[in-house]
């Protein structure tokens, strides 16, 4: 992939600031530095077919600072946190939280590949923005409506089905303290902004 | 004046050694030398030097020839740790005519040079160390040490490769050895395997003549189904107490003949010499070459112990050497020297979920496929699947199960490599298997080892580069294994950086070497120390790999850590030879430093009596007063310390020398010094220490 | 009569709604008391964490504060969703070890003037609660109508014994506790080592041929091993292998019918309540025909459903399983990973 390809002096400059940069993004140990490269991630996860790069990879990637390439990388956004790399890793290396650090810098830089992971993301995200609860429905029939709106005739018997058995509900519950909720989410962007050394967003 | 009188007016030289960088790298030495002369002059002073290596030959002349020349009476040299070089200084002031005993050391590179990178501040406390050393040795006298004979005798605890071949030596040299086994027979885990790597000697054909010539040898008794249940006593003077456990027959009667296994209707797994594969009886010898040639009961499995009837066994016994009744004996052994080879435990693959070991039949260990690739074993080595009979046609073989890895055990265990790419070797050799080789990183660094690596290539075998993620029977595809009952091994091949599901027929998990379960007991038994693991710490792990901390036991094999045999061989013959070497001085030097009880002062109060952790305090009811055997004591110092009288002293420890340490450090660790003098450039990385 | 706080989590008042029902009709005869915390809000699932991890850790921080405050005598917090305990459980863990997330998320919470104390909650799953405090002796004794004949496959899904990072889980692939839990209803358990196998989470939304193909493998393994169905205590795994059954079956071209209910729904069964009052009938691929063989009556669901003859050739192949095996003997397994 063309993102990997760099100069042999530019991978080394990157090299030490990108774990660096994952590992302040991370909340608990990275211990990425102390990959040895088993594998043992990659023969564990359950989507790795559909990854571009195996999660083992992802981290040698890292390592030698192609910070692009692994910014690009579907495979963060294939990782569907369940968790078996961390029980297995020998080296005790947190993977999932790893992948969700490498998710938040590709998200906040723009530069998430799979556009419709980050968009559900979003989507969910600001449900509780607006209702400090997910709100099935509405979620589900945005985010058909915007990236799988041929999936919707096959998909019709199961909507009515949960709409019929009651399983889904219409009306959006707002939590009282919404407004505090949102000051608190407006503070912890502040503070993780300050941390990792930025400007807070708007 | 002569010079091993203890003198109203000392006359000390202070000596400060560079150790090339390590220390003159963060320490000003020549100001150390110079701070000497000018402020402890008024402390008895009357040289200071520095010098380069002072542990050099140049450098201990300096002292011989100052002794000499200049009437010293006390030396300090303020240098590495005594653990290091103790010995060489106190060696020079003996050639030199004065009592070993008034030579210092004040270790100015452990606790300053290595620990401190401000220049400025570690040459403070170099002079201040520096002064509590000249005080110290100012109220320091002559010792003598203390000379002991050494028992001939020697106790080898564990009756493996390594204790065999220690055992051996010792007795071939003509002193006599006490072998102890925990299982009925010697030969270890070596007994159990077929092959050996990577020269593929049939392990049977190397052990058993080593077997054979131990259980005959004149000078070694063996104490097999036995265990090591107390030691006490100090080097060369060990007394020990075996615990034989009941064999339940009478060895002087007992032919092994074999009639009583054959007739004993109570068949069990046997878990240790089978490995959990095999099947053995309630009375059994675990394999045809076993030393002793007799059997042992095993009363938990026995119909006689658990019902009261049967006695198959004595009915049918020819010579009537059957004893149901037999009791444990204990017996008490006296020897000079012990050497520990109580060998290791392989890892329990249960551990590992994700393997399957226990709930998917054809997932073996490495143990259980030892035992069935033996000739000897309980498939006569067929290598087969758990039905035992179906032949695999695709084998795995996984490496670091248990090893390398945070979550169980974070060493290397050495040997797995090995003894994976043997058995890839072997499943070739007796079958037409399809053989694959899941690993990290192939680890083949010994003698003709690399070489295997490459020959069993050639042989065919599949390496694939990844740490097996899982072993299932679930498969994901109907047609993702041929044949119902296939085990699928799901890995990442990280060399083409693509998961693979490979179906095969037989896993073989190379499980890695754990000490021993009790080796922490064993530990606090001998009185040595093992790391948190539980591996026997070495007195050096470069120079002094088979000694560990306690004097007079040494260590062998894998109680040391994951080995193979030649190592472990090599090890059980350096004990060996550091014994020989010993009980041919006939008798040992001992450190004079030991507590000293004043009678006149000692009430009587018995406080000190149950705190020797050496038992060398004995209380003598007629005089009222507490004794110390000196031979016994080692100097640790936990009564001085609890005398309420202050009756007791140690000597090389006595309060004079302590009180006069603490007073020079305390009189010349001022800030002020520190604060006068300007700071200095980034200190270097220590260089490597000279020999 | 023990009482726990208790998190409800998003899904049990929509998707999950039979996950609610079922779990307040045994509560009763139990002796347990749920107290849901007052306006407790979205734990984000896993979505929040992805566009900024202390967003995400703050917003469940919100319900461990507001959990410390309302504990009123009891400090344990009761989740019924996996999803939910494990981002509880992770987000107090966390806190505990790191002292600049401590420092972080409780800035964030001063915003509402909230904070929370590291290690004032003990986070725990319902399941285990109900079979480490209930106990299964106590469950068992109100079985009424033991579900004999009933072959369950236990499917617990990820987040209940990973990532653990507290270690309260012996095992973290094949914990045993909802077998012997099903076991004690008097089920016929199914061994199914995909029991702790991902369901794709939130893959049917962002990618789902990788969501369909994690849904087939689960099935798939439940199908062959002639389960009558898998029983979960995730809403997210419950909403995945039945919600998108059919759509998956589509995918592939395939048939598969494997229905999956709510353990709660199964202790209720057993306890001999009724089904309609278990939420049993809202799942889309029907339990009607799987429990209309051990006797259980329920409404059939809309669609005709094509009636096989159920499960003939089954009971030969189970005795056939049952022999006992011959040849080397086996390694010994603790009662616990059996």
């Amino acid at each position: 992939m063309p993102s990997a390809v760099r100069t042999p002096g530019q991978g080394a400059a990157l090299d030490r600031r990108f774990v660096d940069e994952i590992r302040a993004t991370t909340v608990g140990e990275t211990r990425l530095e102390t990959c040895i490269q088993c594998g043992t991630c990659g023969g564990s996860c359950p989507s790795a077919a559909d990854m571009d790069h195996t999660p083992r990879m992802l981290f040698a990637m890292a390592r030698a600072g192609l910070r692009d390439g692994v910014l690009r990388s579907n495979t963060p956004w294939m990782c569907v946190s369940c968790y078996f790399c961390s029980v297995r890793c020998p080296q005790e290396i947190h993977i999932p939280d790893v992948m969700y650090a490498i998710k938040s810098i590709a998200t906040r830089e723009g530069i998430a590949p799979e556009s419709i992971g980050a968009d559900f993301s979003r989507t969910f995200v600001s449900n509780i923005h607006h209702y400090g609860r997910s709100y099935e429905v509405g979620l589900v029939a945005r985010h058909y409506l915007r990236h799988y709106a041929l999936r919707l005739p096959g998909m019709a018997p199961m909507g009515i089905g949960m709409v019929t058995k009651g399983r889904m509900g219409f009306i959006p519950h707002k939590i009282r303290g919404i407004a505090g909720l949102r000051a608190i989410l407006a503070r912890a962007g502040e503070l993780e902004a300050a941390a990792q050394g930025r400007k807070a967003p708007a | 004046m002569t010079p091993n009188e203890p003198a109203d007016s000392p006359r000390v030289g202070v000596y400060v050694c560079h150790c090339g960088t390590n220390i003159a790298g963060t320490v000003d030495v020549a100001a150390v030398r110079d701070w000497a002369m000018e402020r402890l002059g008024p402390h008895g002073v009357v040289v200071s030097r520095d010098y380069p290596f002072m542990c050099s030959s140049l450098g201990q002349e300096l002292i011989e020839d100052d002794i000499r020349e200049l009437g010293l009476n006390r030396v300090v040299v303020a240098a590495c740790s005594p653990h290091m070089h103790e010995k060489t200084f106190r060696g020079a002031c003996e050639r030199a005519g004065l009592n070993p005993y008034l030579c210092e050391l004040v270790s100015i590179r452990e606790q300053v040079s290595w620990v401190h990178t401000d220049k400025v501040a570690a040459t403070a406390k170099a002079e201040a160390l520096l002064a509590g050393g000249v005080l110290r040795v100012r109220e320091q006298v002559p010792l003598e040490p203390m000379r002991v004979p050494i028992n001939e005798a020697t106790l080898v605890v564990g009756g493996g490769i390594a204790g065999i071949t220690a055992a051996l030596e010792i007795a071939d040299a003509g002193f006599p050895v006490h072998l102890v086994e925990r299982e009925p027979s010697i030969g270890g885990h070596m007994a159990q395997f077929d092959k050996t790597f990577p020269t593929l000697d049939c392990a049977a054909c190397i052990l058993t003549p080593k077997m054979v010539t131990a259980g005959s040898h004149p000078n070694i008794t063996l104490h097999t189904w036995s265990e090591v249940t107390d030691v006490a006593g100090y080097v060369g003077n060990f007394t020990v107490k075996v615990l034989h456990r009941p064999r339940y027959l009478d060895t002087d009667l007992c032919t092994g003949c074999g009639i009583c296994q054959e007739k004993c209707p109570a068949k069990v797994v046997d878990p240790v010499f089978e490995a959990g594969i095999g099947y053995r009886k309630a009375i059994y010898r675990p394999f045809p070459q076993a030393v002793p040639k007799f059997p042992v009961l095993d009363p938990d499995n026995c119909i006689y112990f658990e019902r009261g009837t049967c006695r198959a066994c004595e009915k049918l016994c020819p010579t009537g050497a059957i004893r149901l009744d037999q009791q444990p004996e204990e017996v008490t052994l006296q020897v000079g020297n012990i050497v520990l080879a109580t060998g290791f435990e392989a890892f329990d693959a249960r551990r590992v979920e994700a393997y399957g070991y226990g709930r998917l039949a054809n997932v073996f260990t490495s143990l259980e496929f030892e035992r069935m690739s033996n000739a000897s074993g309980p498939t006569g080595g067929q290598i087969v699947l758990r039905d035992g009979v179906t032949e695999p046609k695709t084998v795995a073989i996984v490496h670091c199960v248990g090893s390398r890895d945070r979550n169980y055990n974070k060493y290397c265990s050495a040997i797995c490599c090995m003894q994976s790419m043997k058995f890839a070797h072997l499943v070739r050799e007796h079958t037409d298997a399809t053989v694959y080789e899941f690993y990290i990183d192939i680890r083949a660094p010994g003698k003709a080892f690399d070489e295997f690596y490459q020959r069993v290539q050639d042989e065919g075998t599949i390496f694939i580069r990844g740490r097996v993620a899982e072993v299932t029977d679930v498969l994901r595809m109907p047609d993702e294994a041929a044949e119902d009952g296939r085990l699928i091994v799901q890995v990442e091949d990280t060399l083409a950086g693509l998961q693979r599901r490979i179906p095969v027929d037989m896993v073989v998990l190379s499980v890695g070497l754990e000490p021993q379960a009790d080796a922490h007991e064993v530990a606090r038994r001998f009185g040595i120390t093992c790391s948190s693991e539980g591996w026997v710490i070495e007195r050096h792990p470069k120079l002094d790999p088979v000694a560990t901390m306690t004097e007079g036991v040494f260590a062998a094999g894998c109680a040391l850590g994951p080995r193979d045999i030649p190592a472990s061989v090599a090890s059980g013959a350096a004990a060996a030879a550091r014994i020989l070497g010993r009980i041919q001085q006939r008798e040992l030097a001992l450190e004079p430093i030991r507590a000293v009880i004043d009678a006149e002062r000692c009430s009587g109060c018995r406080i000190c009596n149950d705190l020797c952790p050496f038992s060398a305090i004995t209380f003598d009811a007629v005089q009222a007063v507490t004794e110390v055997n000196p031979a016994l004591c080692q100097g640790c110092g936990v009564c001085i310390a609890a005398c309420p009288a202050g009756a007791i002293a140690g000597t090389g420890f006595s309060d004079a020398q302590i009180l006069g340490q603490i007073e020079g450090i305390l009189m010349f660790s001022g800030a002020a010094d520190v604060g006068a003098r300007t700071a200095s450039p980034e200190p270097k990385a220590p260089e490597a220490v000279p020999a | 009569m023990s009482s726990y706080l208790y998190y409800p989590g998003c899904s049990l008042s929509g998707s999950a709604r039979a996950y609610a029902e079922s779990l307040a009709a045994i509560l009763a005869p139990l002796g347990v008391e749920l107290r849901e915390i007052d306006d407790w809000n979205c734990c984000g699932a896993t979505e929040y964490l992805t566009l900024s991890p202390l967003g995400g850790y703050a917003l469940i921080g919100r319900n461990l504060a507001l959990a410390e405050s309302q504990r009123n005598g009891t400090s344990t917090l009761v989740a019924p969703c996996s999803a939910c305990y494990a981002n509880l459980a992770k987000t107090d863990r966390f806190v505990r070890e790191s002292q600049t997330l401590r420092e972080q998320l409780n800035g964030a919470l001063a915003a509402d003037g909230l904070q929370y104390t590291p290690g004032s909650i003990t986070v725990r799953h319902l399941l285990e609660v109900l079979i480490e405090d209930v106990g299964l002796d106590e469950l068992q004794r109100h079985v009424t109508r033991p579900l004999h004949g009933l072959r369950v496959a236990p499917y617990l899904g990820c987040l209940v014994s990973r990532p653990d990072y507290d270690r309260r889980w012996a095992q973290h692939e094949q914990p045993h506790a909802l077998d012997r839990l099903m076991a004690a209803l008097g089920a016929e358990v199914v061994d199914y080592p995909l029991r702790t196998s991902c369901c794709g989470g939130h893959m049917t939304q962002i990618s789902p041929d990788t969501g369909f193909e994690m849904i087939r493998r689960l099935v798939d393994a439940a199908d062959r091993r002639e389960a009558d169905l898998l029983v979960t205590v995730c809403p997210m795994c419950q909403m995945n292998i039945d919600a998108y059954q059919s759509e998956m079956n589509h995918h592939f071209r395939t048939d598969y019918h494997v229905p999956i209910l709510f353990f709660t729904q199964l202790i209720g069964l057993a306890f001999g309540l009724e089904p309609k009052v278990l939420g049993i009938g809202t799942e889309i691929v029907s339990a009607h025909r799987a429990l209309g063989r051990i006797g259980i009556a329920v409404p059939p669901p809309a669609e005709v459903e094509v009636e096989v003859p159920a499960g003939q050739a089954a009971p030969a192949a189970r005795e056939a399983r049952a022999k006992r095996p011959k040849g080397l003997p086996m390694p010994r397994l603790d009662e616990d990973e059996r």
